[in-house]
Order: C-alpha cells, then sequence, then structure tokens
C-alpha cells in the first residue's frame, strides 16, 4: 500500500506491506532510531512517539494506519540542535542511566506537559506509568519532569 | 616517584561532586545508538527457530522449503538430528533474510521432528523433585549447632523461606551485528559487558586469531550480569554472515528468547531453624537449602548471610531442570542469600518480642569487620525512616495503620566484595593541549565515560571538558569485563596512573622552561604552576606546545604501584509498606537506602545506580517471577504483560545516603552495581511480616501469597 507520513516535519512516501508496524516504518524506512522496541507489545513504552500531537505506542499501531498522519519521534524534540527543556531535564537531573527507555519516556513527559503543564509528583508518576524503565530508579525520572515543566513554564513567561 | 594517591578532600574539584553524564545530551535525543539501531550498509536480518519442547530429542530438521523462499539468504541447522534438547526456545536452526518480516516466514516453513522427553521445570517444593534431578547435597558445620539447639536458654524459630526464578529482562534484548571485513578478518557490534573479551571468545568458536575479531559497542541497554558470553546466537550470526559473502547480519532476540534463555536468576528456597539466648544474642543457625538455575543446578549462596553466627549448619540440594541456565544477576547469590537469613532473624526477633533494629545493634559484632560501618548505617537509616516513631511490633501495625491498610517496617544489611577488575589504558596530551584516553571498557548505563573523564580532568587540573573519553573498542588497550562492580576500581585506579604518569613526563619537559625541577611543579586550574605560587605558571596550552610535534602517550594500568582501590563494602536498607488485607496488594511508601562504596567520584552517578537497584528489588520482590508450565516445560509468562517490572506509580518514595568521608573516602572507589540490590527482597519481606503479622514464606510477595499467608494465620496455624 502506498502511504505518506510525516515524520518531524519531511514528508516519507512509501509502497510498504499492510502487516509493516509504524515503528518499522520510522526506525527503518526514514532511519530514525531513536524510537526504541522494547518488549514488542506496547507494554514498556520505549517505542512512544507523538502522532498527531498525541503520545503512542507505536509497535502497536500498522504503519498504514499512520498515513497522512503528523509524527514527531524524540529527533524532532529538539529546536535547531537546541536541547528541549524536557530533554534538559532528563540530563541534568539524571533521568537516565542505560538511556534504552529515555526517548518513549521524553515522548510520554512530552504528551503529560501538554495535558498538564504543571503536574504534581503524582500525576508524573501516574501519567508516565505506561513507560518502563529498568535501571533508573524513576526518581531522577520525576525530577526530570518537574524542572522540565518549571523550565517550560518560565519560558513561556518570557515569550508571552 | 609518581604518588598516584587520590587528592584530599578539600583539594578535589571534580571528584565526588554531582556531574551531568557526559553522554547525556546522545541519550536525550536518540543519537546515542544502541546495537539495535545499527543499521550497517547491506545488512540482512537473521532469525532463530527455537525447540518447542523443554526437553527432548531431534529426529529430524527439514530446512528445504525455507530455503527455495524468496528473499532469503542463508539457512543454518544450529543444532542437528540426534541432539537432545534441554530447555524449551533452545537454539535449533537459523535463517538470514532481507527483512526481518521474510526471516520470520522462513522460520515458520522449518519442518522439526522431536521425540518428545520426559521435563522437569518446578522446584520450589523439595519433596516434590524427583530423585533423577536431585543432586547429593553438601554439608558443612562450625561450632556445635546441635548442642546449641538444646540449651535450656535459646529461643528458637522455624521457617521456610524462598526466592523463586527471575529473569534480567533487559530493555534491549541480546544480540549483535556480525559482519566480515576479508576472508580472515570479522567485525562485532554486540550488546556486551565484555568489550575486551567477547572477541576472544569468538575466535575459539571460530578457529580464528584473536586478534582477527573486532569488537565495537558505545551504548548497551541493560546488561545486569546478563551480556558476558558471546553466545551461541552471536557464534551463529558470524558464521551465517560468512555463508552471505561476509554481509553484515543481524540477530537480536525477541521478547519471549529473551526472557526464556538470556536470563535466569537462580531460585533459592530453604528450611531454616535458627536460634538465639533469650537475653537476644544469636547462637545457632540449621538450614536445608535446596535452588536451581537450570540444567547444570546452582551452588548454595553463602547461608547464613553476613552474620558470623557460631554454630551453624548447612545442607544443600543443587536441583537440575528443564529451564534456561542462569546468568549472573546483580550480586549472584547474595539477594537470595539475604531474603533467607534476614527474615529468619527478623521471625526470631519478633518472636523474642524485640524491635529488629535493637535486635541487630545488639548483635552487630557478629558481622564482622564492617560492624561499625552497619552500625552507623543502620542508625542512619533509622533516622531517615523515623524507624522508632513510626515502628510498632509485628502485627500490631505501624503508625498509620487502619483496619484493612496496615502499614510495617523491615530491614536488612548486606555486603559486597568489588574490588577493580585489571584495566589498561593508554592517555595521550596532544601538542595542542588536547587530552584522549582510549581503553576497551564499557558504560551500561552506569556513568563509566563520566567518571574516567572526572579522573583524567581532576588529575590534569584541567576543565571537565578538556578531555575525551574513547571506550568500546577492543582495539583499545584490554579493560575488564563490566561485572561484580569491579568497573569503576579497575578503570578509575589505571586512569589516575595514566594521568598523573603523563603529568610528570610533560613536568620534565616543561621545568627548565620554568627555571625549576619537575617535583616543584603542579597542574591546577587550567595551568602548570610552581607549587603554591601562582605567579609562576604556564597555562596548559603553552606547556604543551612544548611538547614539539610528539604527543605524549602513557599506559596506565591496575593492578599497579599503590592502593588506590579496594574490595568489601557494607550496606543497609530499610522499607516502609501499607499492606491491604482485602486485597492482598502491598505497597511501598518509602524506601531508604544507606550505603558505603568508598570514595565516590561522581555522587550523581553514584546514587542513580543504588535508586536503580531499589527498582530492581521492589520489582523481584512484588512482581517478577519465572512462571514455568509444569504440563509443557515453557515459560508462561515470556512476555511484558505478564513478566511484570514495577513502573513510576509502584515505587513509593526513594531516599539514598551515601556515607563519605573519614574511614571511606582512603579506601578508594568502589563498584555499586551489586551492593544495594541485596537487600530489598529482605527488608521488603520484613516489612510485610511487621505489617501483616504474618510471614509470606516466598518472593515475590503477590496479593495471591499474601491472602494465602493471611488466610493460613486466621486458621490459627500460625498463631
Amino acid at each position: 500500500m502506498r502511504i505518506s507520513i510525516s515524520i518531524n516535519g519531511v514528508k516519507h512516501d512509501a509502497d510498504v506491506e499492510p502487516r509493516l508496524l509504524l515503528v518499522h516504518f520510522i526506525r527503518d524506512l526514514a532511519g530514525l532510531t531513536g524510537t526504541h522496541i522494547g518488549c514488542e507489545t506496547s507494554i514498556c513504552g520505549a517505542c512512544t512517539v507523538l502522532m498527531d500531537g498525541k503520545p503512542v505506542k507505536c509497535c502497536a499501531i500498522l504503519a498504514v494506519q499512520a498515513d497522512g498522519s503528523e509524527i514527531t519521534t524524540i529527533e524532532g524534540l529538539a529546536d535547531e540542535g537546541r536541547l528541549h527543556p524536557i530533554q534538559e531535564g532528563f540530563w541534568e537531573c539524571h533521568g537516565l542511566q542505560c538511556g534504552y527507555c529515555t526517548p518513549g519516556m521524553i515522548m510520554s513527559a512530552y504528551g503529560l506537559l501538554q495535558e498538564n503543564p504543571d503536574p504534581t509528583e503524582d500525576e508524573i508518576r501516574h501519567g508516565l506509568e505506561g513507560n518502563l524503565c529498568r535501571c533508573t530508579g524513576y526518581q531522577h525520572i520525576v525530577d526530570a519532569v518537574r524542572h522540565a515543566s518549571r523550565q517550560m513554564a518560565a519560558k513561556a513567561v518570557k515569550a508571552g | 616517584m609518581a604518588d598516584y594517591k587520590w587528592p584530599e578532600e578539600g583539594k578535589r574539584k571534580y571528584i565526588g561532586k554531582r556531574i551531568s553524564r557526559v553522554d547525556g545530551p546522545h541519550k536525550v535525543s536518540g543519537r546515542a545508538k544502541y546495537t539495535y539501531d545499527l543499521n550497517r550498509p547491506g545488512m540482512l536480518f537473521g532469525k532463530i527457530l527455537r525447540s518447542a519442547h523443554a526437553h527432548a530429542k531431534i529426529v529430524s530438521i527439514d530446512i528445504s522449503a525455507a530455503e527455495k523462499m524468496p528473499g532469503v539468504k542463508a539457512v543454518k541447522i544450529i543444532q542437528g538430528p540426534g541432539t537432545e534438547i534441554q530447555w524449551a526456545l533452545d537454539e535449533i536452526a537459523a535463517v538470514v533474510a532481507v527483512d526481518e518480516p521474510t526471516a520470520e516466514d522462513a522460520i515458520r516453513a522449518i519442518k522439526v521432528v522431536y521425540e518428545k522427553l520426559p521435563h522437569f521445570v518446578n522446584e520450589q517444593n523439595l519433596d516434590q523433585v524427583p530423585a533423577a534431578y536431585r543432586r547429593q547435597p553438601t554439608e558443612q558445620t562450625k561450632g556445635e549447632p546441635d548442642a546449641a539447639f538444646k540449651q535450656s536458654d535459646v529461643v528458637t524459630v522455624e521457617g521456610t523461606y524462598g526466592n523463586d526464578v527471575i529473569t534480567h529482562c533487559c530493555l534491549e534484548t541480546h544480540g549483535l551485528v556480525a559482519e566480515w571485513e576479508d576472508d580472515k578478518n570479522v567485525l562485532i557490534h554486540p550488546s556486551t559487558q565484555s568489550v575486551s573479551s567477547i572477541g576472544q571468545e569468538l575466535a575459539r568458536a571460530l578457529g580464528i586469531p584473536a586478534g582477527n575479531v573486532h569488537v565495537k559497542m558505545d551504548h548497551i541497554g541493560g546488561g545486569f550480569g546478563s551480556k558476558f558470553p558471546i553466545d551461541r546466537w552471536g557464534i551463529e550470526a558470524a558464521r551465517l554472515s560468512k555463508m552471505v559473502g561476509g554481509k553484515p547480519v543481524k540477530i537480536m532476540l525477541e521478547r519471549d528468547a529473551e526472557l526464556a534463555v538470556a536470563g535466569t536468576r537462580p531460585s533459592a528456597y530453604a528450611k531454616v531453624k535458627v536460634a538465639a539466648t533469650k537475653d537476644g544474642k544469636l547462637l545457632a543457625w540449621d538450614s536445608e537449602s535446596w535452588g536451581s538455575g537450570g540444567v547444570a543446578g546452582t551452588g548454595m549462596p553463602p547461608y547464613p548471610y553476613v552474620w558470623q553466627i557460631p554454630n551453624a549448619k548447612t545442607k544443600h540440594f543443587s536441583i537440575t531442570t528443564h529451564v534456561g541456565p542462569q546468568r549472573a544477576w546483580r550480586a549472584p547469590n547474595h539477594p537470595q542469600a539475604a531474603l533467607i537469613t534476614m527474615s529468619a532473624i527478623d521471625d526470631l526477633a519478633a518472636k523474642l518480642g524485640t524491635d529488629p533494629l535493637d535486635f541487630f545493634i545488639k548483635n552487630i559484632e557478629m558481622t564482622g569487620v564492617r560492624a561499625n560501618v552497619y552500625k552507623d548505617e543502620l542508625l542512619k537509616g533509622a533516622e531517615m525512616i523515623e524507624w522508632k516513631k513510626l515502628w510498632r511490633p509485628r502485627g500490631e501495625g505501624a503508625v498509620g495503620s487502619t483496619k484493612t491498610l496496615k502499614r510495617g517496617l523491615g530491614l536488612s544489611i548486606h555486603t559486597w566484595g568489588g574490588g577493580g577488575h585489571a584495566s589498561d589504558c593508554d592517555l595521550t596530551i596532544h601538542p595542542d593541549g588536547s587530552v584522549e584516553i582510549k581503553l576497551g571498557s564499557q558504560d551500561l548505563g552506569t556513568g563509566t565515560r563520566t567518571t574516567i573523564q572526572i579522573v583524567v580532568a581532576e588529575s590534569l587540573g584541567l576543565p571537565f571538558d578538556g578531555v575525551k573519553v574513547y571506550i568500546g573498542d577492543n582495539k583499545y588497550p584490554p579493560s575488564g569485563s563490566s561485572g561484580g562492580s569491579t568497573t569503576i576500581g579497575g578503570v578509575s585506579a589505571s586512569s589516575r596512573r595514566a594521568s598523573i604518569d603523563a603529568l610528570n613526563q610533560l613536568f620534565e619537559k616543561i621545568a627548565p622552561a620554568m627555571s625549576t625541577t619537575p617535583d616543584k611543579l603542579e597542574a591546577t586550574g587550567g595551568k602548570i604552576q610552581v607549587i603554591g605560587d601562582p605567579t609562576k605558571s604556564m597555562t596548559w596550552k603553552q606547556a604543551c606546545a612544548k611538547l614539539g610535534t610528539q604527543p605524549l602517550t602513557t599506559r596506565g594500568k591496575h593492578p599497579g604501584k599503590e592502593s588506590l582501590t579496594s574490595a568489601g563494602v557494607g550496606g543497609a536498607m530499610m522499607a516502609d509498606v501499607t499492606v491491604d488485607i482485602e486485597t492482598g496488594i502491598v505497597k511501598m511508601n518509602n524506601f531508604v537506602a544507606i550505603q558505603d562504596c568508598g570514595l565516590i567520584i561522581d555522587m550523581k552517578t553514584a546514587e542513580s545506580q543504588v535508586f536503580g537497584a531499589m527498582i530492581m528489588g521492589i520489582g523481584y520482590s512484588l512482581y517478577e517471577e519465572k512462571i514455568m508450565d509444569s504440563q509443557t516445560g515453557r515459560m508462561l509468562n515470556g512476555n511484558m504483560e505478564f513478566y511484570k517490572l514495577p513502573g513510576l506509580a509502584d515505587v513509593g518514595n526513594f531516599k539514598v545516603h551515601m556515607m563519605t568521608g573519614k574511614g571511606y573516602d582512603e579506601r578508594g572507589p568502589i563498584g555499586l552495581g551489586e551492593p544495594p540490590t541485596v537487600s530489598p527482597g529482605a527488608a521488603i519481606s520484613n516489612a510485610v511480616a511487621n505489617a501483616i503479622g504474618v510471614r509470606v514464606s516466598t518472593i515475590p510477595l503477590t496479593p495471591e501469597r499474601v491472602l494465602a499467608a493471611l488466610a493460613m494465620k486466621k486458621g490459627g496455624s500460625n498463631g
């Protein structure tokens, strides 16, 4: 099937098998390997990307279902090479160790902060419970999201 | 004579500070490349056909249909007819194809005829283990345990405790890309904990010189002790690549295979009898234990753990099962030993009507050389978790309990060796002032790159970003595998020695120009100056320019002169939980870790290691269990829906305190990967027993097991 998917603002047209998963379209066809696969079954969230602005686990979506949509991956988050405040937060607060879950975790955090720019610790924990990490201890991920939330609010004030 | 000693506390610019990891920007932006992310030119994909049975003889294999499929480039039998398979999902045959779906289709087209043989996969109950699967027991006795238990002034408890098999469940599964650069030389990109040694293993298997294997790895998505060997799929990937003319072949395990064959922490169960005098001094231990790590069985964890009980008797049965073989899992054998020992001792304290914190401290001399460390840590932990304010005797419910929500506190202590692995490194100072260091080490996410950079920058008096670290290549000077918490000791010592030697050579070059002698110089703040006299100085760049055109390179080694690292640490953990006695669900409230690891190089990455160990600990204490089906011999939960890991909402609040300063720093850096993974099972199990008034014998403490223990208590059989 011929489909067209925009990834980080770049259009990708391809003739794909109906069984191709969106995550493979992103990783293999578009060559954007920051989006990972962990569990293969939409449990761990390592494959989280934004589809039309909302976080989705793209290991459980067929590429053909994403035809015509706008996808943002971890590679599309930084603005002209400047890290997004969430990315800065994960670095500064040590919200990662091996880093394999990190892109998905950051994309979910992005979705959470879009809906709730000033989440409480409890809201962060529940908002990100669809993303699993095996090595950080999570506490620093919570700190990273709070850090990002503060930075984004400060930026918004400045811009406003 | 060079002085390699670590700088004194007041003179450290980076060591022990909170420094953000150097690979952070790559990892948060998706630029860090893991093995799984590699897409080499012309790359093909390998898939493996795995055994459907736990124990079977292969009668025949027909690969003809698979070979004829479009897009299939090679098919290879790994274990042929006549082979006796010993665990489900073992490797039978492999396919290489143009893409993953084609390879999967081809795998399904291979026909294998098996002759099924009897299997055994569940060893939880010793009485039900068939004799053929039970090895001759090993027995040890110290002191006079039989006589001690018969003394008139003793209080004794008996109990059965256990740890089920768990897996490593790395988020990036095992695998590699293998390609032949020419007829003789192979390049592999494995997801490995052993960059410097994994190539030797592959060379032996392929019958080629070790120097003909090139190993490269930038980043790894978790290992936890499971990613040392080349593994059969690694060897086969290299052979398959050769079959397709050297083209890169990528094989990554699927999640079900990852859980079934690439990660097993052995089980451990024990019937324990432990006694103390009526006034609360530990006196005697007697355990009959068993466990399995698959087809090779497993040795006895160190019972009794940490406590050097004067009279002790142990008997251990190694059980063989048709389960994927064991791999090292953070602190092999220690978490199991801690759960069984600390639970039994906690039960004893409860029977004596004593607060376990007091009981531990009263007996602390029995922990040996680290008694003072443990004591300090227990007191610190008690303060952090408000033990004395919240704790109530077993079954009464800690402060804050309600009729159905019972709160409890529990504790445990642990130890680990560490020490530094062998490590060589090459440090180069270029005439333009830039500095690089190369070593065949790997960063498992623990921050190895960052810590090496800290050591070199500190030692040369340079800004942190004035140093470049290269690791992840076996063509660099060899450094040990990252296991057993030995990496920081090895790489920090070798890079410290290389730095000091390089600096001394540089001093020799420039001393005449500064009208002094090399021993009068120091490097600090990006300058080289006469010690204590900033007016007589030269910038780092000016000094390096004196090298002319030839860069200065030094080889640092560990072990070497002067002791820069050591082995042996102690830690304590305390858990505060709430148990819903209607549902059996255990909720973590607070979890406190107090850890000693010698001199800390980066406080940020060190603390993170402890936090990470705490979630893995909550995982194996409450959720994780490799559930084997007795009927089919296969893993029932070979996926992440039912092999459960804790999520962000499951873990509660963590507090970590690192022991530093006098008495700790002078021992040099000691690894942290293992120690804090040891105590969680015991601390959480003890907290649950404290909350609900009865021991849940085996971890994970699932709701079903909690409710069963409560029902037993109600039935009166357990008080």
